[in-house]
C-alpha cells in the first residue's frame, strides 16, 4: 500500500489539469464535484496508506517512494517521503479539503468563474501535499512556492475589487520575503551537507557535525521562511487583508493548511534545531509574542472574518511558541485540532456572511448581526462548538492541545507560560465577544442597515431576512464541529499506550533512517501529574475567565453607542502596523522606483538612446549635404583625394 | 632673316640631335604647374567644354612628365607611354563630347555643368 | 644657351595658353588658348628629343581634338557665354579650388625633387644612342608593346561607334520609345 502514496498529489494534479483545460466546458457545478472527488480520492489513499504504515514497527516507519531522478547535482530525486509526520500532515490536509470542497459547491454557487476557482483550489491541494510529502528541500520548495501562488490567485479570486488585488499581491509579497530566507538556509544546507535530500542532511550532520553558527544561520533563515508563510511577527501582515478571498479560501488556506507550512517545517528540521538551541528560544518567544499581539487586536475587530484572522495568527503563534519549547508534538496536536475548529468556524462564518446576503450592506460586519441563532440555528450550533474548543474549555479538542503547550513551555521557562495564559485569556474574551455580537443580543441589522441599490445585492432594499444555507453548506460544518469535540482524543496526557497519548507515540517513536536521531521529538523530561493537573486547572480558569469577561461586556451592549465605549482605537487599527510599514518602506520604495522610471529610465537610458538616434540623424544630414548632385563638387572631392595621396606619396618617400 | 632660319634649322634638324642640356627639374616644374592650373581650371568653370579642356590640360602635363622622365633615365619606354596616352585622350574626347551633345543638346542657355543635378541627394 | 631660350619660349607660350583656357570666358577663345598650349608643349617635347611624339601631338591633338570641340561648341551654341567666372554658386567651392591648387603644386614640386628611384634599368631600350627617334618607337611599340596597340585600334573603334551611337538625333529614340 505505501508504494501507492503517488496517487494522493496525482490525483489533485490530475483535477487540475482537467479543469484547466475542460473546465468551462464542464461548467457548474459538476466541476466542483470532480474537484471534490479528486481530493477525496486523495484522501481515501491517504488513509490506506496511513494505516499501512501505523501496522509497520517504529523502525520501519520511513518509507521513501522515488517518482523519478531529477537533480543529481544536487542529490534530490522527486521523491516522496511517507513517514508519521507527512502521513498525519497529508491525513488533515486532504480530509478538511474535502470538507471545505464540499462547502464552496455550495458557497460559490452562481459566480461566474465557479470552474476557475476548483482549478485553482485543486492545484492549491496538489502543492499543498508535494510540500508534505517532499523528501527534499528542493521539492519541498515547489510545494512551498506553489501554495504561495495559488494564495495569491485565490486571494485575488475576485480580482474586480481592487481591494481583493492588491490583497493578493500583498500576501504574495511579504511571503517572497520569507523565502527569500528559505533559500538562503537552503544555500546554506548544501554548501555544509552537498545534499539537499532530508534524511541525507541529517545523516551528515550526525556524521560530520555542523558548526554552531552555521547551525544557527541555517535555522534563523529558516524561521525567517516559516514566518513568511505562517504570519508571524513581522511578516503577518498579510493574512488580514487575506480575507478579501472567498471564505473556502480563507478556511482551507489561511486556516487549516497553507499556514501550518511554516510550523510543518520547523518540526521536519528539527533535529537541526536541536543544535541551535539560540534560535529555538527566539522561534518561542516570537511565537509568543504575535500570540498575545494578535489576540489583542483581534478583540477590537469588527469585521467577522478578520477576527478569526488574527484568532489564526495567535495560534499559529502558540505553535511556534510549541516548537520552540521543544515541544514538537504539542505543536502538531495544536495544528490538527486548530485546523477543525478554525475551519469550522471559518465555514460558518461564510455560512453567517452568505446568510446575511442581502439583508445588509456589509455582510461581513458584526455591528449589523445579532440574534441570528434565530435565523440560523444549525449554523450557530455549529459555530459554538468551534467557539468552546478554542476557548479551551475541556473536554473539547481545543482544550487538551493549548493545554499540552502550556505544559512545555511552563517546564521551558515561566515567563512563555505566563504569556501563554494571559493569551489563552484573550482568545476566550475576543471569541466569546464574536459570538455575542453575531449569534446573540438584539438584532441590529433593520433600519439603516439595509443597501440601497448596492452592486452587491440585486434586489430592492426591503425587509430581507436572514436565512441558513443549504445543506451542502452545513454537511462540512456538522462534520467539523464533530471533529472539534472528539479531536482531542488522539492525544491524551494520560500516558499509556491505549488510543489516547497515540498522536505522542506515533511521532515520537519515528526515526531517521541511518541515524540514531529522533525524527521529530527531542528529549524531555516528564512531569509529575500532579503538576499536569494543577496547571491544567489554571489554564481552563483562564479561559473561563475569558468567557465570563467577553459575555458580562458585550451581552448588554446590544448599541452601536454602547458598543462603541468598548473600542480601543490603536487596537482596531492593528496598532498601525500596515501604516507604518508603507512609510518606512513602502514610500522610500515608491520614491525609487519612480526616480528609476522617470529619472533614470526616461532620461538617461531612452535620451542615450534616442541621443543616438538624434547623433545618427544629424551626422546624416549633415553628409547628405556632400550629395548635392553637383558635378562640380564630386570634382572637389577628387582633387582632395588627389591632393592625399601626393602627401602620402611624399611622406613615403622622405621617410 | 637667314640666321634666323639658320638657328631654326639648327634647332629642329641640323642642331645637334639629343636633348637640351636644360636639367629635367625645370621641366618638370611647368608640368606640375600645368597641371594645377588644369585642376583649378575644372573645379572653377561651369562650362562643359571648358571643363573638358582642363582636362586636356592635365593630360598634356602628364605627357610632359613622362618625355621628361624618358630623358632623364633614357628610356624609350615614357615615350611610348605617351603615345598611348594621346590615342587614348582622342578616343576619351570623341565619347565624351558625344554624351555631352547627347546631354545638352536641348538645352541652349545655360547649359552648365550645374545642370545636372539630378543625382542630389 | 639656346637650350634655355627654346626652353623659356615652349614655357611661355604652354603657361599662358593655359591661363588663357581657364580665365577666357568665351569657350572659343578658350578653345584657342589650348592651341596655344598644344603648341608651347610640343615645343618642349622637341627639346626633349622626343620629336615623333611633337608631330604627332600638333596633328592628333592641336589638329583633331581641338577641332572637334570647336565643333561641338557650335553645335551646342554655347559660345553665348554667360560670364561664369563671375559667380560661383557652390559655396565654399572657389576657397577650395585655391587651397587644392596651392597644395598640389607645392606637393608636385617637392616630389619631382625627391629621387624615387627604384634601381630598375632600361627596359624598353634607350632614348638616346643611334636612330632616329621614329625607329626607337617604332621598334618598341610593334615588338615589345604591340598588343596595347592592337587594344587601342580597338578602342578607337569602339570610340567611333559610340560617338554615332550618342550624337544621334533624338527623334529617332523617341520613335523607338514609343512605337
Amino acid at each position: 500500500m505505501l508504494s501507492f502514496i503517488w496517487i494522493v498529489p496525482a490525483l489533485p494534479l490530475f483535477g487540475f489539469v482537467v479543469l484547466l483545460l475542460l473546465g468551462k466546458r464542464i461548467g457548474e457545478p459538476l466541476s466542483g464535484w470532480l474537484a471534490t472527488a479528486m481530493v477525496g480520492g486523495s484522501f481515501l489513499t491517504a488513509v490506506a496508506v496511513f494505516t499501512d504504515l501505523a501496522s509497520k514497527s517504529a523502525e520501519e516507519r520511513a518509507y521513501t517512494k522515488v517518482l523519478w531522478s531529477w537533480l543529481p547535482s544536487l542529490g534530490v530525486d522527486v521523491a516522496l517521503l511517507v513517514n508519521p509526520l507527512s502521513m498525519t500532515m497529508v491525513m488533515f490536509v486532504t480530509g478538511i479539503a474535502t470538507l471545505i470542497h464540499v462547502f464552496a459547491i455550495g458557497y460559490m454557487h452562481g459566480d461566474l468563474r465557479f470552474p476557475r476557482f476548483f482549478t485553482y483550489l485543486n492545484l492549491f491541494v496538489f502543492s499543498m501535499l508535494m510540500l508534505v510529502l517532499a523528501d527534499n528541500f528542493v521539492l519541498m520548495f515547489l510545494g512551498w512556492e506553489g501554495v504561495g501562488a495559488c494564495s495569491y490567485l485565490l486571494i485575488s479570486f475576485w480580482f474586480e475589487r481592487p481591494s481583493a488585488a492588491s490583497a493578493g499581491k500583498k500576501a504574495f509579497v511579504v511571503n517572497r520575503i520569507g523565502d527569500f530566507g528559505l533559500m538562503g538556509a537552503m544555500f546554506l544546507i548544501f554548501n555544509q551537507t552537498g545534499s539537499l535530500q532530508y534524511h541525507a542532511v541529517f545523516r551528515s550532520i550526525e556524521t560530520n557535525g555542523i558548526a554552531k553558527s552555521t547551525a544557527t544561520a541555517i535555522c534563523l533563515l529558516l524561521f525567517v521562511g516559516a514566518c513568511g508563510k505562517s504570519a508571524q511577527l513581522p511578516l503577518y501582515v498579510w493574512l488580514p487583508d487575506a480575507m478579501e478571498g472567498p471564505t473556502p479560501v480563507s478556511a482551507l488556506i489561511h486556516a487549516a493548511t497553507m499556514v501550518t507550512a511554516g510550523v510543518y517545517l520547523m518540526v521536519r528540521v528539527h533535529p537541526l534545531l536541536e543544535l541551535a538551541p539560540g534560535v529555538l528560544t527566539i522561534i518561542a518567544w516570537v511565537g509568543a509574542l504575535t500570540a498575545l499581539f494578535a489576540a489583542t487586536i483581534a478583540t477590537a475587530q469588527d469585521d467577522i472574518k478578520r477576527v478569526l484572522a488574527y484568532s489564526t495568527i495567535s495560534q499559529l503563534g502558540y505553535m511556534f511558541l510549541a516548537v520552540g519549547v521543544g515541544g514538537n508534538v504539542a505543536a502538531i496536536f495544536h495544528m490538527v485540532t486548530h485546523a477543525f475548529f478554525k475551519a469550522l468556524m471559518f465555514l460558518a462564518a461564510g455560512s453567517v456572511i452568505h446568510g446575511m446576503h442581502g439583508v445588509v450592506a456589509d455582510e461581513q460586519n458584526m455591528k449589523w448581526m445579532g440574534n441570528l441563532k434565530k435565523w440560523m440555528p444549525f449554523t450557530t450550533g455549529t459555530f459554538l462548538m468551534g467557539w468552546v474548543a478554542i476557548a479551551g474549555v475541556p473536554p473539547f479538542a481545543g482544550f487538551w492541545s493549548k493545554d499540552e503547550i502550556l505544559l512545555d513551555a511552563y517546564q521551558h521557562n515561566k515567563a512563555l507560560w505566563v504569556v501563554g495564559l494571559v493569551t489563552a485569556l484573550l482568545t476566550a474574551y475576543y471569541m466569546t465577544r464574536q459570538i455575542v455580537l453575531v449569534f446573540f443580543g438584539k438584532e441590529r441589522f433593520g433600519g439603516a442597515a439595509h443597501g440601497h441599490g448596492d452592486e452587491n445585492h440585486g434586489h430592492d432594499a426591503g425587509g430581507h431576512s436572514p436565512h441558513e444555507s443549504p445543506v451542502l453548506m452545513l454537511l462540512p460544518l456538522a462534520v467539523l464541529a464533530g471533529l472539534s469535540i472528539v479531536g482531542g482524543l488522539i492525544n491524551q496526557p494520560f500516558g499509556g499506550k491505549g488510543l489516547a497519548s497515540k498522536l505522542e507515540r506515533w511521532l515520537d517513536e519515528s526515526f531517521i533512517p541511518g541515524t540514531k536521531m529522533h525524527a521529530f521529538v527531542g528529549e524531555h523530561a516528564s512531569v509529575a501529574s500532579g503538576t499536569k493537573l494543577t496547571l491544567a486547572i489554571i489554564a481552563t480558569l483562564c479561559g473561563l475567565a475569558g468567557i465570563a469577561l467577553g459575555a458580562s461586556q458585550w451581552l448588554r451592549r446590544t448599541t452601536p453607542a454602547a458598543q462603541a465605549q468598548l473600542e480601543i482605537p490603536l487596537l482596531k487599527r492593528a496598532y498601525g502596523v500596515d501604516a507604518l510599514y508603507s512609510t518606512i518602506i513602502e514610500k522610500p520604495g515608491r520614491k525609487l522606483s519612480e526616480f528609476l522610471a522617470f529619472v533614470v529610465d526616461r532620461r538617461v537610458i531612452d535620451g542615450a538612446v534616442n541621443g543616438m538616434a538624434t547623433l545618427v540623424r544629424g551626422g546624416g544630414t549633415q553628409l547628405r549635404r556632400l550629395q548635392n548632385g553637383y558635378v562640380r563638387s564630386s570634382a572637389l572631392g577628387i582633387a582632395g583625394g588627389l591632393v592625399a595621396l601626393l602627401v602620402w606619396a611624399l611622406v613615403r618617400t622622405a621617410l | 632673316m637667314r640666321g634666323i632660319l639658320a638657328q631654326g634649322a639648327v634647332l629642329v634638324g641640323k642642331g645637334p640631335k639629343g636633348p637640351t642640356s636644360v636639367g629635367g627639374g625645370w621641366f618638370l616644374a611647368v608640368a606640375a604647374v600645368l597641371f594645377t592650373i588644369g585642376i583649378v581650371g575644372l573645379l572653377l568653370r561651369r562650362n562643359v567644354l571648358v571643363m573638358f579642356m582642363c582636362i586636356e590640360l592635365m593630360l598634356n602635363a602628364v605627357n610632359l612628365t613622362f618625355v621628361t622622365f624618358a630623358r632623364m633615365l633614357n628610356d624609350i619606354g615614357g615615350q611610348v607611354v605617351v603615345f598611348f596616352i594621346m590615342v587614348v585622350a582622342a578616343a576619351e574626347v570623341v565619347v565624351g563630347l558625344g554624351i555631352v551633345v547627347s546631354i545638352f543638346r536641348r538645352r541652349k542657355i545655360g547649359a552648365t555643368a550645374d545642370s545636372a543635378v539630378l543625382l542630389k541627394g | 644657351m639656346v637650350d634655355w631660350i627654346v626652353f623659356l619660349a615652349g614655357t611661355l607660350i604652354a603657361l599662358s595658353g593655359a591661363i588663357g583656357v581657364v580665365t577666357l570666358p568665351n569657350p572659343v577663345h578658350a578653345a584657342l588658348s589650348l592651341v596655344l598650349t598644344l603648341f608651347g608643349v610640343a615645343v618642349l617635347f622637341v627639346a626633349q628629343a622626343a620629336h615623333f611624339l611633337a608631330i604627332v601631338q600638333i596633328i592628333v591633338y592641336a589638329g583633331a581634338v581641338v577641332v572637334l570641340f570647336l565643333f561641338v561648341i557650335m553645335l551646342l551654341g554655347v559660345d553665348r557665354t554667360e560670364s561664369d567666372l563671375a559667380t560661383e554658386p557652390l559655396r565654399g567651392q572657389r576657397p577650395a579650388a585655391a587651397v587644392i591648387g596651392v597644395a598640389a603644386l607645392g606637393l608636385l614640386l617637392a616630389l619631382s625633387q625627391v629621387h624615387l628611384t627604384i634601381g630598375a634599368t632600361s627596359t624598353a631600350g634607350a632614348a638616346d644612342g643611334p636612330g632616329t627617334n621614329v625607329e626607337k618607337i617604332a621598334d618598341s611599340v610593334f615588338t615589345r608593346y604591340v598588343f596595347a596597340f592592337e587594344i587601342t585600334s580597338v578602342l578607337l573603334v569602339i570610340a567611333v561607334v559610340g560617338a554615332v551611337l550618342l550624337a544621334r538625333k533624338p527623334r529617332l529614340q523617341s520613335a523607338e520609345l514609343t512605337g
